[in-house]
């Protein structure tokens, strides 16, 4: 009856508001929908190795740390001690969760050779002692780890199928929401089809190979009334546990910073808006192989240490000492930071575990050394590893977690030649703030390196290719010189810059001896306008002369006159 | 109840049995689930075996695990009714209503298969 309307439910795709209880396993939990369905049996199934031991005890030891929810673990194979001791490595204290009453742990134990059977039985026994651990720690969870064991200590199958049948029933009328283990089977989810018995949600874990790389995955295959994910979910098995990776469910809400961060370039500085990246932002530095992407990636690092910030480098390639060195030859000093526990290297060849294991040991150690920068050195190398679905939800999922952190993160990546320089190998772009890219010139029989700004977010960045120079001294970045002939880098540039000064030295000195020319047409017009003035001087001082003698003639003249008249006519005036 | 009758008579047993736990002494424990008539028949087939192997040389307690559901643990007992073979050791389970004297015979190793 029960069953025929949650059947109902589902087919008419109506959602009855099916209460879930919640795992507390990251991301899990958002892939579901809210966990996994209240009071009713779940089925974990996958093959040895794959994980659901543990899914199962997380449900519990989360339930009771997150949910105040206590719970009772049925073991048919591990003894308390083991599995104590086992998860002990994950911060689990089963032994203390024990003690203050919270967790039942149930060993079954089943021993074939000691048993003999005959005549009726049923596995009353069973369900005795899980109710009376349920009822001594009032358990709402219970995970059975894995029932199938039955089917190696008793001969019957179907009595067997028919009280296990009875068992699902019995934990759904208890109000238990359980967590069921099941050992993969050749033909079916599990050895014994228990997946016949449970309805409501079943998952798969599995553990694949790919290429000599193991990863983790999980598939929701049934879930009724739920609308589920159906793609394969990657899953970590960390230090602290279970952790799914649902990019799409990602709640993107981190803070963001408006502070700049110095990439150590003071010119890449400039052309990213004049002051750097933002702090927490991501940053790609993609290139072919040469062009100095981890040269730019020690430089981020130094700058950082050089704050008296924590930084990390974390190295696909190179051993932390080979990296010092190198870094050494070209005038970044990476000793000095790592000798004050400011830098820490982790090194590390890709190859030597699986994806998820690569990115929980670099989770846990961000989470260590709470870093304000991170460099990882190359990511195009995990493409080995894994296909670059995978590799791009892996870091799509160690991006949103140094957001929330507000890390920044440099990601150098290895672009090959031939292929397009703008496509990421990882295709994770999308996922980055700012992405600079390196690139070969090649011109006149050299090589040389040029760098520009492909995108960077939220800030107005310089959209010029400037030569990136490598040298003793450090990294530092030029103009290049883009002429008819194209850009020129290097040596080509150098002879540019030495033509045009060559040129602009004529350019002057021509324009010195126009300038001297005219200072002396100059001064030869004023010599000649002198000369005139001069000569016309003298002609005047001549002239006035003469002018003078005739005036003083003339004056002579007319006094001799009036002396003569003045004789003549005395004489008259006398009579 | 012959189920309780059963059980009061071979607690007398215990008592009137020789002292000395020698390797010929038979310590038998009957896990039930309340008195189900598979408990009841195991019961009545354990006690028949017995009387006829074993006579004055063993001592059958039977537990009810609806009234003492912690002591299912010790004896790792799943189904019912189990019988266990405390002593002579080492320790044997024989599952169901024992039913088949033969097989509980082998079962306890009073038979060679």
């Amino acid at each position: 009856m029960d069953n025929r309307l949650s059947k109902k439910s589902a087919g008419g795709g109506v959602n009855f508001a099916l209460k879930k209880s919640k795992t507390g396993i990251p991301g899990f939990d958002e892939i579901t929908a809210g966990g996994l369905p209240l009071c009713r049996p779940t089925l974990v199934c996958g093959s040895a190795g794959s994980g659901k031991t543990l899914f199962a005890l997380e449900f519990l030891v989360n339930g009771i740390l997150k949910f105040d929810e206590p719970g009772v673990f049925v073991s048919f194979e591990e003894n308390e001690a083991e599995l104590i001791e086992n998860v002990a490595s994950l911060g689990w204290d089963l032994k203390g969760l024990t003690e203050q009453g919270k967790l039942f742990i149930d060993h079954v134990h089943i021993e074939r050779s000691e048993i003999e059977e005959t005549g009726e039985f049923n596995l009353e026994g069973l369900f005795i002692r899980i109710e009376a651990a349920a009822r001594a720690v009032g358990a709402r969870r219970i995970g059975i780890d894995s029932i199938e064991a039955l089917f190696s200590g008793f001969s019957s199958d179907s009595l067997l199928r028919a009280e296990i049948r009875r068992l699902f029933r019995w934990l759904k009328a208890k109000n238990l929401t359980a967590v069921i283990t099941g050992e993969k089977g050749n033909q079916m989810l599990t050895r014994h089809g228990l997946e016949e018995y449970i309805s409501d949600c079943v998952l798969f874990l599995d553990n694949r190979m790919q290429g000599q790389v193991a990863t983790r995955r999980m598939r929701i295959i049934k879930y009724r009334g739920t609308s589920h994910g159906t793609n394969e979910y990657p899953f970590l098995l960390t230090e602290r546990g279970f952790s799914v990776v649902p990019i799409t469910a990602l709640a993107m809400d981190y803070e963001v910073s408006t502070q700049r961060v110095s990439t150590g370039v003071e010119r890449l500085d400039t052309m990213l808006g004049g002051s750097g990246c933002y702090r927490g932002s991501s940053v790609l530095v993609s290139g072919t192989a040469g062009t100095g992407k981890s040269s730019l990636g020690a430089c981020f690092v130094s700058a950082a240490c050089g704050r008296g910030e924590q930084a990390i480098y974390f190295s696909f390639e190179e051993a932390p000492k080979q990296i010092i060195r190198n870094m050494g030859s070209i005038g970044i000093d990476l000793q000095t930071p790592v000798d004050q526990g400011l830098l820490t290297f982790h090194s590390v060849r890709v190859t030597s575990f699986g994806l998820e294991m690569h990115l929980a040991g670099m989770l846990r150690m961000i989470d260590e050394v709470k870093p304000a920068v991170v460099v990882i050195d190359p990511i195009s190398n995990l493409n080995s590893v894994a296909v670059l679905e995978d590799v791009k939800e892996m870091l799509a999922r160690i991006i949103d977690y140094m957001k929330m952190q507000g890390i920044t993160a440099v990601f150098t990546d290895l672009s090959h030649t031939g292929s397009s320089l703008e496509a990421t190998e990882a295709g994770i772009s999308s996922l980055m703030d700012t992405w600079i890219l390196l690139r070969d010139i090649e011109l006149n029989g050299e090589r040389n390196r040029g760098m520009y700004v492909l995108k960077s977010r939220g800030m107005s960045h310089s959209n010029q290719i400037r030569e990136f120079i490598i040298s003793r001294e450090g990294i530092s970045l030029k103009d290049v010189y883009i002429g008819p002939g194209g850009v020129l880098t290097g040596t080509a540039r150098v002879v540019q810059e030495a033509a045009e000064t060559e040129e602009q030295i004529l350019r002057q000195r021509k324009a010195d001896s126009m300038r001297q020319e005219l200072k002396r047409r100059e001064k030869a017009l004023q010599m000649r306008i002198q000369e005139l003035q001069d000569a016309f001087a003298a002609e005047k001082e001549e002239i006035e002369q003469e002018l003078a003698e005739t005036q003083a003639k003339e004056k002579n003249l007319a006094y001799n006159k009036s002396a003569l008249a003045a004789m003549r006519g005395r004489d008259k005036e006398e009579r | 109840m012959a189920f309780n009758e059963g059980l009061e008579s071979a607690a007398g047993e215990e008592v009137s049995g020789e002292e000395v736990l020698s390797d010929d002494f038979w310590e038998l424990r009957l896990y039930v689930a309340g008195q189900t008539p598979n408990s009841v028949k195991a019961f009545a087939n354990l006690k028949r075996i017995c009387e006829q192997e074993l006579k004055n040389r063993y001592v059958i307690k039977v537990i009810d695990l609806l009234e003492n559901p912690q002591l299912a643990k010790g004896d790792q007992i799943i189904a019912v009714p189990t019988l266990v073979r405390k002593l002579p050791v080492p320790v044997k389970k024989i599952v169901g209503t024992l039913q088949d004297s033969e097989r509980v015979l082998v079962g306890l190793d009073l038979r060679r298969q």
